[in-house]
């Protein structure tokens, strides 16, 4: 017991001295805060459109006006020929092009359909599947409107078209704001990049040193040197907790719908297994180059884009869905979500309070018993 | 001959194999209380293999070892807290200071009251004055020096040494022999790897490591006396010439180039007036020829020559 003591004191000491302890602790989560808070928006709030009028009817001038004025496509310029438009798509200074027809109005008062093109930059799949969705609305909105003219034109006036209006109710993130679900996501990437690498990087540099071979010659067990190793790190992982919470919360000013002591609850048996994958990196890696490579590579890279928090799991083909079970990540993100944006408590959350743990256990005692081995 | 209650280091048909490479290949030997043994051989010949067998820091693929009578194998507990190990480069902790390595490795070997014996070892190695400089600020010899402060600091009755003054300047060397003939005094015993004859010779018994075998082990003297043959030194007006000429001569068993001069290793009854003969018959001027006592070197070199004649596979 005093051995371990000792040994933790040691960590902490060279912890303090390490130039790097305060980029790692505190500049990490700042930046991936304003990251995400600030620059990172998966939301289409506007679609720019060039419009090429070959009509210039009143009727042509109404159908643009109703564009300008919904406040989701600012007009970025006028054209006189189809062949004008390009430049506008390909320099991307506008991502639909609106092609008003000659004899659009005539044809309009003839009580012919008209055909009306409208031309999307499919090169942003995102952006151009979300305005067209809105060009749909507003242009089924303006045929709708012809409609009504017309009934009243032949004397129908007091006829109306039925209508089904869906009155929805956007239940947990009413605004459908994609940075409420992103900035929370940050406590999960962040403790995972902190935690697994630089647990990793400390036991790996004791290695490269040489001073791990000078331990094993001294009395010390095994398990001390492992729980030396670790609980600074658990330490520093519970920090960055604290400090995501509170950039999320405050500065950025997403609230936490449910306990934020749940949260922080589970957030430490995220640790555990982020701390079990640091050391088992460390017993397949001889230098610490090696473990940077491993860590980032094989559980980063994977885990970000795998767990749910860049692109949705039901999305995924069924096998790579079945892979995410295995990612502690992937249930992180659940319950980062859930306590966050839907304020759900343990008895909903407790599969994947019970799945980390089990992953926690087994990756900490693969890792411990691979550790020992290597000792010997 | 061998009394096991002084009997130190006991290794018995030792073996280590990595992967495709057998390090160590069998080795027997017996080392008593407060002896310095030196091992020296040719890099790759298992020196420092066999000696982090003995530590504990890797397990032996065949074989045994007792340590002070535990059993290295099963009783590896009981030896730790009684060995020291100073391996071939610098390894403590870098971004602490002299003190606090020290202090380290004095409390995970639950050393008790220990600064009396860090200021002790600090005064011993004259690094005093720079205790509280970080380990990584200090110089290669000033390192070693720590190095084997915090190896002695919870009184290891055996220390192993692997070539603890490579890459050490010639001063802080002398100084640490100083301080290993004081240890060596207290009753300490060494088993120390080295690169270095000079260093071998004063070692009170010796062994020649090659190709993870133990050829001889016996004190300087003896292994001198091991030679077949004898040595000449020769200073030739030629040296080139006088040593292509002498090569090819039966009775030459080597020669060697030391600045001006020549060290010819010839079979038992070559006298030096015949060597100045062969010489002035190539027409090389003999300016002096003496007979010296053949040092470690010229035994180990001739040594391992015969033995890769013998087994040229190994070779």
């Amino acid at each position: 017991m005093r051995t371990l003591l000792h040994m933790l004191r040691k960590e902490f000491l060279q912890l303090r001295r390490d130039p790097r302890i305060v980029q790692l602790i505190l500049i990490g989560p700042i930046a991936q805060l304003l990251l995400f808070g600030y620059a990172i928006n998966m939301d289409v709030n506007t679609v720019p459109v060039v419009v090429c009028d070959m009509d210039h009817s009143i009727e042509s001038h109404d159908l643009i006006a109703r564009f300008s004025n919904s406040g989701y496509f600012p007009i970025v310029g006028y054209v006189d020929k189809l062949s004008d438009v390009d430049p506008y798509i390909d320099r991307s200074k506008a991502s639909l092009a609106l092609i008003i027809p000659e004899n659009f109005g005539r044809d309009i008062k003839r009580n012919a359909s008209v055909p009306l093109p409208v031309i999307v930059d499919g090169s942003e799949s995102n952006s151009a599947s979300v305005g067209l969705n809105y060009a749909g609305a507003i242009i089924a909105g303006y045929s709708q409107n012809i409609l009504v003219q017309n009934f009243s034109r032949r004397g129908f006036g007091g006829l109306h078209p039925i209508q089904v209006i869906p009155e929805v109710r956007v239940w947990y993130n009413p605004e459908l704001k994609s940075r409420n679900f992103l900035v929370p996501g940050i406590l999960g990437t962040l403790l995972l990049q902190a935690t697994v690498l630089l647990t990793a990087l400390a036991i790996v540099k004791e290695k490269e040193s040489g001073t791990m071979e000078q331990l094993i010659v001294t009395p010390i067990k095994p398990y001390q040197i492992i729980i030396g190793k670790l609980a600074p790190f658990f330490i520093i992982g519970a920090i960055d907790i604290v400090l995501a919470i509170a950039g999320t919360t405050i500065v950025l000013g997403i609230p936490v719908r449910g306990s934020i002591w749940l949260l922080g609850g589970l957030s430490l048996l995220f640790i555990m297994t982020t701390l079990g994958l640091g050391l088992f990196v460390s017993t397949v890696s001889q230098t610490q180059q090696q473990a940077m490579m491993t860590t980032i590579f094989f559980l980063i890279m994977p885990m970000n884009f795998l767990s749910g928090f860049i692109f949705p799991i039901e999305n995924m083909p069924k096998i790579i869905q079945y892979v995410t079970y295995l990612l502690p990540l992937r249930y992180f993100f659940e319950i980062i979500r859930d306590v966050f944006l839907r304020g759900v408590g343990f008895d909903v959350l407790w599969p994947q309070a019970l799945a980390l743990f089990i992953f926690g256990v087994c990756i900490l005692t693969l890792a411990s018993l691979r550790f020992r081995k290597k000792l010997a | 001959m061998i009394d096991p209650s002084n009997t130190a280091i006991a290794i018995n048909g030792l073996k280590k194999s990595f992967e495709e490479t057998e390090a160590v290949r069998g080795v027997n030997l017996t080392i008593s209380k407060g002896e310095m043994f030196g091992l020296v051989g040719p890099d790759g010949a298992g020196k420092t293999t066999l000696i982090r067998m003995l530590c504990g820091i890797l397990v032996p693929t065949e074989g045994n070892a007792t340590i002070l009578g535990y059993d290295l194998a099963t009783e590896l507990n009981s030896i730790k807290p009684k060995i020291g190990y100073l391996s071939q480069r610098f390894s403590l902790y870098p971004d602490l200071s002299i003190d606090e390595n020290i202090e380290f490795f004095a409390e995970i070997h639950e050393v008790k009251g220990y600064e009396a014996r860090r200021n002790e070892l600090l005064e011993f190695t004259r690094l005093t004055p720079f205790r509280d400089r970080l380990a990584d600020k200090l110089s290669g010899g000033m390192k070693q020096k720590l190095a084997l402060a915090a190896t002695l600091i919870h009184k290891p009755e055996i220390i192993f040494l692997d070539e603890p003054t490579t890459g050490v300047d010639p001063v802080s060397r002398r100084e640490f022999w100083k301080i290993l003939s004081s240890l060596l005094e207290e009753g300490i015993t060494i088993l120390m790897a080295t690169p270095y004859l000079d260093e071998a010779e004063r070692c009170s018994r010796v062994g020649l490591m090659s190709n993870g075998q133990i050829l001889l082990a016996d004190t300087p003297q003896q292994v001198k006396r091991q030679m077949k043959g004898s040595v000449l030194e020769v200073i030739p007006s030629n040296l080139n010439k006088a040593t292509d000429t002498l090569k090819k001569y039966s009775e030459v068993i080597e020669v060697q180039t030391f600045g001006d001069r020549i060290n010819v290793v010839v079979e038992g009854n070559v006298a030096a007036d015949t060597l100045t003969g062969w010489l002035s018959k190539a027409g090389v001027e003999t300016k002096m020829i003496r007979n010296i006592q053949p040092s470690l070197e010229n035994v180990f070199i001739a040594l391992l020559r015969e033995r890769s004649e013998e087994e040229p596979a190994h070779a």
